[in-house]
């Protein structure tokens, strides 16, 4: 098909499609009108049921925790779908490991310096993030992101090569792991403990403090966990094509 | 005024199919996917929101206060760690894609080739 008409073909589709879209938009609330009722209650009463002062934490950990469970996976087969796309060539084209790795040597003292100079306060902001997800906007997603983020710095920084060595894969893959069943224990143990999948088992807490929320800040743990090892696979495996495509030249 | 978020889901829908239909590149076809499902997170939000209110963190608020609808902020934020995983899939591909083909162009890459 020529791209002229692909585009005339889509044109028609679209506009069709666009229609009934805004067609069907045309009987929701007004912008500005919510109407709930589920959003209502859950402002009211998540604060005083929970001692949780983010409301969407709670909903992702608590009312809505067994979908966060499946979330979890999907993040973990990405990542694990990344590895096995990537790595089921990479065993066939990669040099005995003697070859020196190539410019990476190129990588400027000012980005060095700067690159490990930002990996300690990335480190601190991600678990502060990661710790008072029950309190403000943050959690397990977002701290393990942060997190992940620190380690990145450190391989652009020219630590990738030294990392590599390491066979970081390893302890990546069992982190990632680690993390998705831990997630998935500690719903079990609310099963087994209370009464249902991800019920609370620990105290509530003060209201307000780190140490509220019952199981919430717990559970963010693991997911913690999970999501800087899954992105940290993703990176890293990405950044070797990278170090492949450059060797070969 | 109050259709315009719904307008603004429909435009972002329609223009990232358009970049996808008309990409001569996998990588720029991955970011008009994203331009594709931001239309959702615009959607769940505008779905949401209820004038004159706050986001749903009542750590300094009582919850009196009027906030908007706090299970589509969780529903958002799920789908933004779906995104970034389907991202990161689709670019993986690209690279085999490219390793195989030595292009990025989807018109180029001939998968009947014997």
């Amino acid at each position: 098909m020529s791209s002229r008409t692909r585009v005339v073909v889509f044109g028609v589709a679209a506009s069709g499609f666009a229609a009934l879209l805004l067609w069907g938009f045309v009987g929701l609330p007004d912008f500005g009108h919510y109407r709930g009722p589920y959003g209502l209650i859950l402002n009211k009463t998540v604060v005083s049921a929970r001692h949780v002062t983010n409301v969407p934490t709670a909903v992702n950990f608590d009312y809505r925790a067994i979908d966060t469970l499946g979330e979890e996976f999907i993040l973990l087969s990405g990542a694990v779908g990344l590895a096995l796309t990537l790595r089921s060539r990479r065993e066939r084209e990669e040099r005995p490991p003697e070859t020196p790795d190539r410019g990476l040597e190129h990588t400027s003292e000012a980005l060095r310096i700067a690159g490990l100079a930002l990996v300690g306060p990335l480190l601190v902001l991600g678990f502060y993030i990661l710790a008072h997800g029950h309190l403000s906007p943050g959690g397990g997603f977002q701290g393990g992101v942060i997190l992940a983020s620190a380690l990145l710095l450190a391989c652009l920084a020219g630590e990738f090569a030294t990392l590599r060595r390491g066979r970081p894969w390893l302890v990546m893959e069992a982190a990632g792991g680690l993390g998705a069943a831990g997630y998935a224990f500690l719903g079990l143990a609310g099963l087994l403990g209370a009464s249902a999948y991800f019920a609370d088992l620990v105290p509530l807490g003060p209201m307000g403090k780190i140490t509220s929320g019952g199981t919430i800040p717990i559970a963010n743990a693991p997911v913690a966990l999970e999501v800087t090892a899954a992105f940290l696979i993703v990176w890293s495996e990405l950044l070797d094509q990278a170090l492949l495509v450059r060797r070969r030249r | 005024m109050s259709f315009l978020p719904y307008a603004v889901v429909v435009w972002l829908f329609v223009v990232g199919l358009y970049g996808i239909v008309t990409s001569h590149n996998f990588v720029h076809l991955t970011v008009c996917l994203t331009v594709v499902q931001s239309s959702t997170y615009v959607l769940l939000l505008a779905v949401g929101y209820r004038d004159d209110a706050t986001a749903p963190v009542f750590t300094a608020l009582s919850t009196a206060h009027k906030a908007v609808d706090p299970v589509v902020h969780a529903l958002t934020f799920i789908d933004v760690i779906v995104e970034a995983v389907v991202a990161a899939l689709l670019l993986a591909i690209a690279v085999q894609v490219h390793k195989r083909f030595g292009t990025l162009d989807p018109d180029e890459c001939h998968p009947m080739r014997g």
